[in-house]
């Protein structure tokens, strides 16, 4: 069974479809993120989010990046983000008031910031841009090992000292430390 | 729609500003940091698409993608073991409530 070339009744391509869906399910899972009360949900909607967002660097043509955006983003960040809500967990749940009294300052400065950026970028001509084209993973393979093998090297280092830091940072003081812990509130 | 780079920009700009807002509005210091998240995606989701409308930038986009995965991961790594080690000192994640080096 083949699909027919365009989107019957609207006469719209696939691609522009899936656009289209995948570009309002990713704001709005992203406006979910932020807005919402419960902290381990905005959570869950962050994995949605960025879900939603491999599948638009599959619809951009990369399935290398979309495959390393499940990997790192659903697969490691979002698992020690959930980690780390369910170690700061409060007991009286979640707090009362989730923004702070300026979120309406905030509200502005984003909304400012969005339309500006979305008008410069649309009214841009880019001159070098073309047509759209799939990059194909041998080539990113051989950039990756040729040209940026210093940075891949690099990164390397860094990944080793962030695991390093994040065990010094987040392993428990020693018990001598013990009073401290228990200044008043 | 889909085969024009302007629509993958201004979709990405309004990720971004989504996580603006984010990062300005709540109070828990993880909501923060799960906002940065969100705008280092978005400046990603930017990358990717330069890479795949730009001839000359059709590998390298993906790789300098790649890398910034990479430390977005060591950012995230590094800001949570900071924020539970203040939530080990303080008992709680709002960073409002951080007040000690202003008093």
């Amino acid at each position: 069974m083949t699909l027919p070339q365009t989107v019957p009744f609207l006469g719209w391509s696939w691609n522009d479809l899936l656009f289209l869906v995948l570009a309002t399910a990713l704001l709005g899972t992203a406006l979910m993120v932020v807005l919402g009360r419960n902290i381990i949900r905005s959570g869950l909607w962050m994995i949605a989010c960025f879900a939603t967002l491999a599948g638009v660097y599959a619809l951009l043509g990369t399935p290398l990046v979309a495959a390393a955006q499940v990997l790192v983003y659903i697969g490691a960040i979002s698992v020690l983000i959930l980690f780390a809500i369910m170690l700061t967990q409060t007991k009286g749940g979640p707090a009362a008031l989730v923004f702070h009294h300026q979120a309406w300052a905030a509200a502005i400065a984003a909304v400012v910031l969005g339309t500006l950026l979305a008008l410069v970028v649309t009214s841009t001509e880019w001159p070098l841009a073309g047509e759209y084209a799939a990059t194909s993973v041998r080539a990113i393979a051989q950039l990756l090992f040729s040209d940026y093998v210093l940075p891949f090297e690099i990164v390397g280092v860094l990944l080793l000292a962030a695991v390093i830091g994040g065990v010094f940072l987040a392993k428990r003081d020693e018990p001598r430390d013990e009073p401290h812990g228990e200044r008043p509130e | 729609m889909s085969q024009s780079l302007d629509s993958y920009l201004a979709l990405s700009a309004l990720l971004f500003a989504v996580g603006t807002f984010g990062f300005l509005a709540r109070r828990n210091a993880i909501a923060m940091l799960m906002s940065i998240e969100l705008m280092l995606n978005a400046v990603n989701l930017a990358i990717v698409a330069f890479g795949a409308f730009v001839p000359s930038l059709r590998g390298d986009a993906s790789v300098i993608a790649l890398v910034v995965m990479a430390v977005a991961a060591a950012e995230a790594t590094v800001g949570l073991a900071i924020v539970i080690a203040i939530y080990r000192n303080r008992r709680t994640p709002l960073v409002d409530e951080y007040t000690q080096m202003r008093e």
